[in-house]
């Protein structure tokens, strides 16, 4: 009893600073609607600025004070990244803020690395606070009792900030209505800035508290984003109280999980997340948002049509100089067109169901990683000839997609982002975790095609008859009525279902179709590389995916395919210097700055604007 | 001032690439270019000592006349960690950027999607710093070599430490991926070979750096195990010593941990320190002056500032390594250079004399190991070590053909 009741106080210690980060992270979004994955930057920039006050500031009130001066200082970065980026962008397409707020995660990466270096810092210890009280005879660290005795208060002065204070209920009148928030004359901007600053520096807090259970690395960005999120979307999104129970569940539970089931802390918290959204589809103090609520923004959308003759030349003759390209190129360039068209294949089957169908999925990795594995277990344990199992990769990546969107189609906007997030976790976690089949992250290798294909011209005409293919039948189902219902069951689920289409329907089968262009792409990967590992099913893999269709445009027919060449040329130039993160973080955050519809849909207007009367004649 | 340095340093890396390449061209003498690909920013912490221990490498190589009389260049690329995009990075350099062969990585993955993909369009890869055994057993191959000390010896040389002691009842920890499951599988096979009746009574596995440790000590502590075996490294260990140390965890118990005394690893520890564990590790400090290692320690100080860790060893060793088979293969093609690699003697390593074993393409590096205690300064060090051979704790060569598939 006394074991337990440790495990207890150790799991609200570990809520602590989880608290701290979720709960900027809420507020933020709730505001702002910005889900913003340089969170755990902010985090990161509080560890190191903290460590780095601490040294400097003496005694019991230097710790303290370089605690509240950390949250100061990352509250004002965060209200500079707030101003120079991302108040340009807000009326940008729905989530297309989060392509800037990754180009943030890059560049505050490589700034710590330059100013921090790369070694870890331990953090230093709290001053009288080292040691353990023992509880019921149990050892319990003093600087856990005192986490545990501050967050309460944190939690209460949140509270009273938000609602008994002008600003609370400013806060609060945007996160339900940002408009009429604008109408009644409140400075939208400043808002948004302020708010975001509180967000930031929340995440400081949290980042400089935990320090004297941790310290100071550079890769704590990116270790507690996927917990942030979890809290934040269990809790229900833009709701505090629900963020702090989110934050103690997930914490306590983590800490039995250990004890228990040592194995399963990689998936257990995306595991409650999955059952607690399946179960309460708008988390469990969240507030289900109406439909269209923050759906458009900006200008009306033109319906997308087909290209007209000259868009078709072009594409002709794009593709004509690709099917030539053996003939003047080198090998290389032919292995990274096989990249490209790869990741083009995958893209554009995101792109489908997110510019289409308006679900975006956070998961869409779990179907190109799962074609590829698909294929590679049919070929490692069976031996199957390689063009049978790479039949089997969209197969079953198709099934994959049917069974985990029969989930998630009923759930909406982020909710459906993170539940698809959950499920292609566990899926990773399967290829992770059961090392007898999968080899585990030693992953599967000697995955080679079949002889006639064995080599890069060859295999280059196969990719690019099968991605092009791939990309092509994506394009012809959104102009076939198939894809016209998917797109009335985006704009108005209402009048579609009034007009007698079963918009769930519609929906399950389209992203069960991504599902499967993504299980096509990871069969064309895996014979390429000759090998396939977890990192495939990664979160990060779906990211690429999602930030280069936003980089391309959501609204485009081409903006998956394009955005995609773009981002694998660039990072490929870019990787060989030495500070190539930051400088891809930058060209990122320009191009969402400059081209805030992306790179087609900016393209497409300037066009349109230089002539639009030859269009309309062409018409 | 670090800041301005390391801007200058990167500037400098950045514009060198190519005019380096135009120079040495110029003097009538092309170098010989190899491909490095490593995870230079996602694991800078480790990738970072060990590219600059190349670097040093090459600059003595270079300024001792070169290799087969040219110089020697490395490229360093950076996969961010990514295997798929280490396989395109190592087609680009073999096939465009006219490298004669492939060294790098310290991710397992990445170093087996290059390996597999080396095999496959046969070009020689030497997996310098990579911990995953199968490289060169389960998955080996002929055209695979691996530098670094074997996870299956280290392990063995802690067995046969704590085989000596009245230690019954084990624990382990190990971050949960295939490194981590390796070493305890390794540790068990060797203890329970040599001492029967261990039983292990809890194995914890925290995910790679993201450890939960007040929860794991607290899971640890509640087996009451006589002593413990730790694969964490990293930011994992400092968490786990910190919360293990105020818990009381480690009191009275033996500890014994792999790669701990690593200062990659220890030093960050600072005077929290644990003492008294039995370890692998690197002691730089205490190389003798006069030695091989000693004068490696003095040039590399003197070459960046600052004291060597074990990568900055690995990454001097694979220099020295690619140069010696270069020059005994008398010439950069692939096939000369991977049958010069096999039972490739390097006679005056910093640690001693180093062998590429014919058998399965392991060097026989060792390992150094010792116990742990704080110096005078207040600073974790390694003391009463030696150097271990890593011949007597291999398995056996039948047992290794069976490994290995592809012979």
């Amino acid at each position: 009893m006394a074991f337990l009741f440790a495990q207890f106080l150790t799991g609200l210690a570990n809520a602590a600073a989880l608290f701290l980060v979720a709960s900027g992270l809420s507020l933020i979004f709730g505001v702002t609607r910005i889900v913003n994955f340089a969170h755990g930057s902010f985090y990161m920039l509080g560890a190191f600025i903290g460590v780095t006050l601490m040294e400097v500031l003496p005694g019991h009130l230097g710790f303290w004070g370089a605690i509240v001066l950390t949250g100061l200082a990352v509250g004002l970065i965060g209200a500079l990244v707030e101003v120079v980026v991302l108040r340009r962008i807000y009326r940008a397409p729905e989530l297309f803020q989060l392509v800037a707020t990754f180009g943030v995660i890059l560049v505050i990466q490589d700034l710590a690395l330059m100013i921090w270096g790369a070694e870890d810092r331990l953090g230093p210890r709290a001053p009288g606070l080292r040691g353990v009280w023992r509880i019921f005879g149990e050892p319990v660290p003093k600087y856990d009792i005192v986490l545990i005795a501050i967050t309460p208060f944190i939690l209460l002065a949140l509270w009273y900030l938000i609602t008994r204070t002008r600003l609370g209920i400013l806060v609060r009148a945007a996160t339900q209505d940002r408009e009429m928030v604008g109408a009644l004359g409140v400075n939208q901007a400043w808002l948004f800035t302020g708010v975001f600053a509180l967000g930031s520096a929340l995440a400081g807090w949290g980042g400089a508290l935990q320090l004297p259970t941790g310290g100071a690395d550079l890769l704590m960005d990116f270790n507690i984003i996927g917990a942030v999120f979890v809290v934040v979307v269990i809790g229900g999104m833009g709701s505090l109280p629900g963020a702090f129970v989110a934050s103690v569940l997930i914490s306590v539970l983590n800490v039995f999980g250990v004890t228990y089931l040592p194995q399963s802390t990689l998936v257990l918290m995306f595991v409650v997340m999955a059952l607690v959204l399946i179960v309460r589809p708008y988390g469990l103090l969240g507030r289900e948002e109406v439909a269209g609520e923050h759906g458009q923004v900006g200008a009306p959308e033109t319906p997308i049509r087909p290209y007209g003759p000259l868009g078709v030349a072009l594409t002709a003759a794009l593709l004509a100089l690709l099917a030539a390209l053996p003939a003047f190129a080198d090998t290389f360039l032919m292995v990274l067109v096989i990249d490209i068209v790869v990741f083009a294949l995958f893209a554009a089957s995101l792109h489908f169901i997110l510019g289409t169908g308006g679900l975006v999925s956070f998961g869409h990795a779990a179907f190109f990683g799962g074609g590829a594995y698909a294929a590679a277990l049919l070929v490692f344990h069976t031996q199957t000839p390689m063009e049978l199992a790479f039949l089997f990769a969209p197969l079953a990546a198709g099934l994959l997609a049917l069974g985990i969107g029969w989930f998630c189609i009923r759930l909406s906007g982020v909710y459906f982002a993170m539940l698809t997030l959950a499920f292609s976790q566990l899926v990773w976690s399967l290829a992770f975790q059961w090392r007898s089949v999968t080899r585990g992250d030693d992953g599967l290798i000697n995955i080679w095609p079949a002889d006639w294909l064995n080599a890069t011209v060859p295999y280059y005409y196969f990719t690019l008859a099968l991605g092009v293919g791939g990309i092509l039948t994506l394009r012809h189902v959104i102009h076939s009525p198939f894809g016209y219902a998917l797109r009335a069951g985006r704009d108005s689920p209402r009048q579609a279902e009034a007009m007698g289409i079963d918009v769930k329907r519609v929906q399950l089968v389209a992203f069960a179709l991504a599902g499967a262009m993504a299980g096509l792409a990871g069969g064309l990967f895996v014979f390429s590389k000759g090998s396939v590992f977890p990192t495939e099913l990664e979160i990060a893999k779906s990211f690429d995916a999602l930030i280069v269709v936003f980089l391309g445009g959501v609204k485009t027919l081409a903006g998956g395919v394009v955005g995609a060449s773009f981002m694998t040329s660039v990072e490929h130039w870019l990787t060989r210097l030495e500070y190539w993160r930051l400088l891809l973080g930058l060209v990122i955050i320009a191009v969402v700055i400059l081209m805030p519809e992306g790179i087609v849909g900016t393209l497409h207007r300037l066009w349109q604007r230089w002539r639009p009367a030859s269009e309309d004649t062409a018409r | 001032m670090t800041l301005l340095r390391r801007t200058v340093l990167a500037f400098a890396a950045a514009t060198a690439l190519t005019p380096a390449t135009v120079f040495a061209q110029d003097a009538g003498k092309a170098p010989i270019l190899i491909g490095e690909i490593n995870h230079f920013k996602r694991m800078a912490a480790f990738a970072e000592p060990y590219r600059k221990g190349i670097e040093l490498a090459v600059s003595e190589i270079n300024e001792a006349g070169g290799v087969l009389g040219r110089p020697l260049e490395f490229i360093f690329r950076d996969d961010q960690g990514d295997p798929a995009e280490a396989v395109r990075i190592a087609e680009e350099l073999m096939t465009r950027d006219g490298a004669v062969m492939l060294t790098g990585t310290i991710l397992s993955n990445v170093g087996l999607a290059i390996s597999s993909f080396a095999a496959e369009k046969h070009y020689v890869y030497l997996a310098s710093e990579p911990l995953a055994d199968t490289l060169v057993w389960g998955s080996g191959n002929p055209y695979t070599f691996r530098l670094r000390t074997s996870t299956w010896v280290q392990a063995a040389m802690l067995a046969e430490k704590a085989a000596t002691t009245d230690a019954i009842r084990y624990a382990t920890i190990a971050p949960n991926y295939a490194y981590g499951t390796e070493a305890v599988e390794a540790f068990k096979a060797n203890l329970k070979r040599l001492k029967p009746e261990v039983e292990f009574v809890a194995e914890q596995w925290p995910p790679l750096f993201n450890i939960d440790a007040g929860a794991e000590a607290q899971a640890l502590e509640r087996a009451k195990p006589d002593a413990i075996y730790n694969v964490t490294f990293g930011t994992d260990l400092a968490k786990l010593v910190r919360q293990g140390t105020d818990r009381g965890l480690f009191d009275g118990r033996d500890v014994y941990g792999l790669l701990t005394g690593e200062p990659e690893y220890f030093e960050p520890l600072g005077d929290e320190a644990p003492e008294g564990w039995f370890v692998t590790g690197y002691p730089w400090y205490d190389f003798a002056e006069g030695t091989p290692g000693g004068a490696f320690v003095t040039a590399y100080e003197e070459m960046f500032g600052e004291t060597p860790k074990n990568g900055s060893n690995v990454g001097y060793l694979t220099g020295l390594s690619v140069a010696a088979a270069i020059e005994k293969a008398g010439s950069t093609e692939t096939e000369a250079i991977r049958a010069a690699f096999e039972d490739l003697e390097i006679p005056g390593t910093p640690v001693g004399p180093l062998r590429y074993r014919a058998l399965d393409n392991q060097s026989t590096l060792g390992a150094f190991v010792g116990t742990t205690a704080l110096n005078d300064a207040g600073e974790g060090v390694m003391v009463d070590w030696e150097y271990k051979d890593p011949m007597p704790y291999m398995p056996s060569d039948d047992e290794i053909r069976e490994m290995r598939p592809a012979e």
